[in-house]
Parts: C-alpha cells; structure tokens; sequence
C-alpha cells in the first residue's frame, strides 16, 4: 500500500492523480494504521512550514512518522513543503521540522531587483552526487516549482539534485531512506511522470 | 536574470461546456474542456487555466464534479476562477485537485477572501484577477462581474491592496482585446509589472506563443495567458486548433 499522507495541507489528490497514471493506487490518508501499513509513504504539502507541523503535532502524528521513517525504515518522499519538514529547523515560522536530513530552510535571498518570490514556474533541475534519480538523462530535466523558502543540507552529501534561481539551491536531496524533493513531479506532465517511474524503480516498488 | 518564460494557455468555460469569447462576449462553442485539459498535457505547456464565465453573474457555486474530472485529467499547474465567493468555497475547489484560485468579483472593495485564502493555503495558492478596458478618455478601468459591472476603484492600487491583503500573483486581463489577436496591452503590462511586487500574468489580445515570450521579455511580466490563440487556427480563427505554438 502507498499511503499519501493528508495533514490538512496541500494537494494529495494531484499526487494520487499522477500516480495512478502509472497504474498505481495510493490512498489519500492520515489513518495511523494507514501509515503504519504503507511500503511507501509520501507526504506532499504546500503551505506554511510552522502550520504545517503545528498540524501533524495536533493530528498526533509525529511519533508514528518518526517510527516509520527511523526505525522501520519505510521509502518516505516529501514533496515541497512535505520535504522541507525532513530538515532540522526552518525559518519560515522560525520553528523546528522533523529533523531527518541535517540541514535547514531557509528563504530566498535575491538581489536582483526583478525576481520575484515565489520562485514560480519550469526550472532545469542538476543531478548532483550522481544520484539515478536524476542521472544520465537523454534530455534536461525541468519541473514546476512554487516556494519561496528553499533546503541547505547540513552536508553536501545529501543533496542529490541542484536548480538555479538566483543562485544555485539544492531541490532534491536523500538521506538512507528518506527522499524529498522540492518541486512537484504530480505537476511537471512527462517530467514528473517519468520521475515518479524512476524513484519507484529505485525503492524496488 | 533569468526568465521563466511561462506560457499560459486559457481555457473558458459556460455551462460546462469550452467556448471563446470576443471582448468577453458572444461565446462561441468549441468543444469538450477535458478533451483540451489532455491536449494540452501532451503539448506540455506550462500551466492551465480555467476559467467558468458562467457563474459570477447567475451567483452560482463551481460545478465540483465536473471541476474534479478536469483537474484529474490535468498534470500540470491548473488555475481556476469562477463563483468562488467565499473560503468554504475555495477551500472545495482546491479539494478537486486545483492549485490556485482566481479572484475577481468577490474581492471588490473587500479582500478578506483573499487573506483568508492566503492564510489557509498559502499566498501561491490565490490569484486576483483584475478585467479593465478603456473608458473615453483612454483611461483603463477595471471591472468585475466578466466584464459587466465597472468599478471606481482604480487598478494601481486595486493590485497594492490585493499585495497587502495576500495575493500571490495578480492577473489582468484587457476586455477589449479578449479574442481580437490584435496584440498585448503592453505598455500597461510593463506598467503594472514593474509596480507589483508579486508575478504578474497578463492576458488579451495576444496573437500566438511566440508573441507571448516576446511580451515576457519586453514587460518583465511573469507570464503571460491566452485563449483565442492556443484554440483556433493561426490562418482561420475561426477554425478550431487545440495548439501550443
């Protein structure tokens, strides 16, 4: 079971909605035996980072995220926001997230006059640390993105994917089990599609 | 700087059905909005928007099942406006699998919709829409209602309030131009980009999406959206033509 985690923030549905064009079901849950019971767990989000963990505190979902990522070590992909909520502490909302990826979120810092926050729209995405989520692809990848807050991992080693806006920033990053990306796959049409056929390959799914 | 360059195809919708409008009037029938909702993904085109020119007036609620089976045909950003009058209504819309919600005749001397919205699903997820099109003496005026209520409020500091208020991208849209392939509202569209501290789509009039990237780059606008263009035929618009070029 694939289980897509909803804390009241962002779009599941999209999510489910891209998956199941791969011929795969997931559910739309935040059931803990749901959770307990998912050989992949994805949390996506969009929102506020101190709401959104204000919301899986109240929802009373901490310690069993934490056990399926930590302990029984269930394939965890965060999506956008849900990714930013694997680091350490984050400036939006100045609040702590669940600490799985050393690192922390910080907001975009632009001098350019003319780029505007959010950083909205198709942005080229750089494999780093030869990651096979992102290697040795025919042709650039490029995916929706819409975040005004980006990841700094705490080491180099755990960013897996780089994009530039303004500067460069890491929008992919991997720890052991534990995967996130700062993008939406279930929005970037073939991209996303594709991306979604490679980490499922790669978590053996 | 870079330019992100996005390229909206707008899709407008009455009594479930795709049509085009001309100045925002006399719709005419071009087919099943699905059916386009999966052209459009195959074209890969940036993002979608939606739009249902129906409701505002006949102060209907979103068609919600319809809107679902759209959204779940959509793999890409889907934006929609229409009938969203209050948050529980929003807050439904997004439930269907939309991305942003578009404001416009809701927010009239009153943008507490768009701060509750940007306080419940983040400032990306709302969009404000301002339609405008010129009085006698040449200045731009907006209006709500499409396209059939004017306002007095004036459209610089309709956006700063929208800004304020949470908005995260403005829209506007030139009634006039609606449907004529006459080419974009630029110099106004460079004028609210460089005043609006927010993206900034602009829509009406363009002619196809090379003279939308044109127009990113002369304005500095974060994108820009169009109908007429990416539905019929570059040499016979009146020939129906799902298109990205």
């Amino acid at each position: 079971m694939i289980t897509i985690l909803d804390y009241g923030l962002g779009n599941p549905e999209s999510v489910s909605n891209m998956i199941r064009r791969l011929g795969v079901n997931a559910v739309i849950s935040s059931d803990k035996d749901k959770i307990e019971h998912a050989k992949l767990l994805i949390i996506p989000g969009v929102g506020h980072f101190a709401r959104a963990m204000e919301n899986l505190k109240s929802m009373d979902l901490l310690d069993i995220l934490n056990h399926k990522a930590l302990v029984q070590q269930t394939p965890v992909l965060g999506i956008c926001l849900g990714m930013q909520l694997f680091f350490e502490h984050s400036e939006e909302g100045n609040v702590d997230g669940l600490g799985w990826i050393p690192g922390v979120v910080k907001k975009f810092n632009l001098v350019h006059p003319d780029m505007k926050i959010p950083h909205m729209g198709w942005t080229e995405v750089i494999c780093q640390n030869n990651s096979p989520l992102f290697m040795d692809q025919e042709e650039p990848l490029r995916y929706y993105f819409v975040h005004s807050y980006h990841v700094v991992c705490g080491q180099n080693q755990y960013a897996i994917a780089s994009a530039n806006y303004g500067y460069s920033f890491t929008c992919a990053a991997r720890k052991d089990n534990i995967t996130g990306v700062q993008f939406h796959p279930e929005k970037s049409h073939l991209y996303g599609f594709r991306f979604f056929q490679r980490y499922f390959k790669f978590i053996s799914l | 700087m870079q330019q992100l360059n996005r390229v909206i195809p707008v899709l407008t919708v009455l009594d479930g059905k795709l049509v085009k409008t001309k100045r925002f009037k006399d719709p005419v029938y071009l087919g099943d909005p699905i059916n386009a909702i999966k052209i459009f993904n195959d074209k890969r085109v940036d993002e979608l928007i939606l739009l249902d020119i129906g409701l505002a007036n006949a102060n209907k609620e979103p068609n919600y099942q319809h809107l679902k089976e759209m959204a779940s045909e959509c793999f890409i950003p889907l934006a929609y406006g229409g009938g969203i009058t209050q948050l529980h209504i929003a807050e439904k819309v997004f439930k269907c699998g939309i991305e942003k919600v578009i404001i416009n005749s809701a927010c009239v001397n009153n943008f507490k919709l768009v701060s509750e919205i940007a306080r419940s699903f983040g400032n990306q997820s709302v969009i404000v829409c301002i339609d405008y099109k010129k009085n006698m003496l040449g200045t731009r005026v907006p209006y709500v209602n499409s396209g059939t209520n004017k306002i007095k409020q004036g459209i610089l500091p309709w956006i700063s309030a929208a800004e304020a208020a949470g908005a995260g991208e403005i829209m506007i849209q030139d009634i006039s131009r609606d449907g004529t392939f006459q080419g974009l509202d630029l110099d106004f569209i460079s004028a609210v980009s460089a005043k609006a501290s927010i993206p900034v789509i602009a829509c009406g009039g363009a002619i196809d999406k090379e003279a939308c990237i044109k127009a990113l780059q002369e304005t500095n606008a974060s994108a820009v959206a169009a109908g007429g263009c990416f539905v019929f035929k570059k040499n016979n618009r009146k020939s129906i033509l799902i298109n990205y070029q």
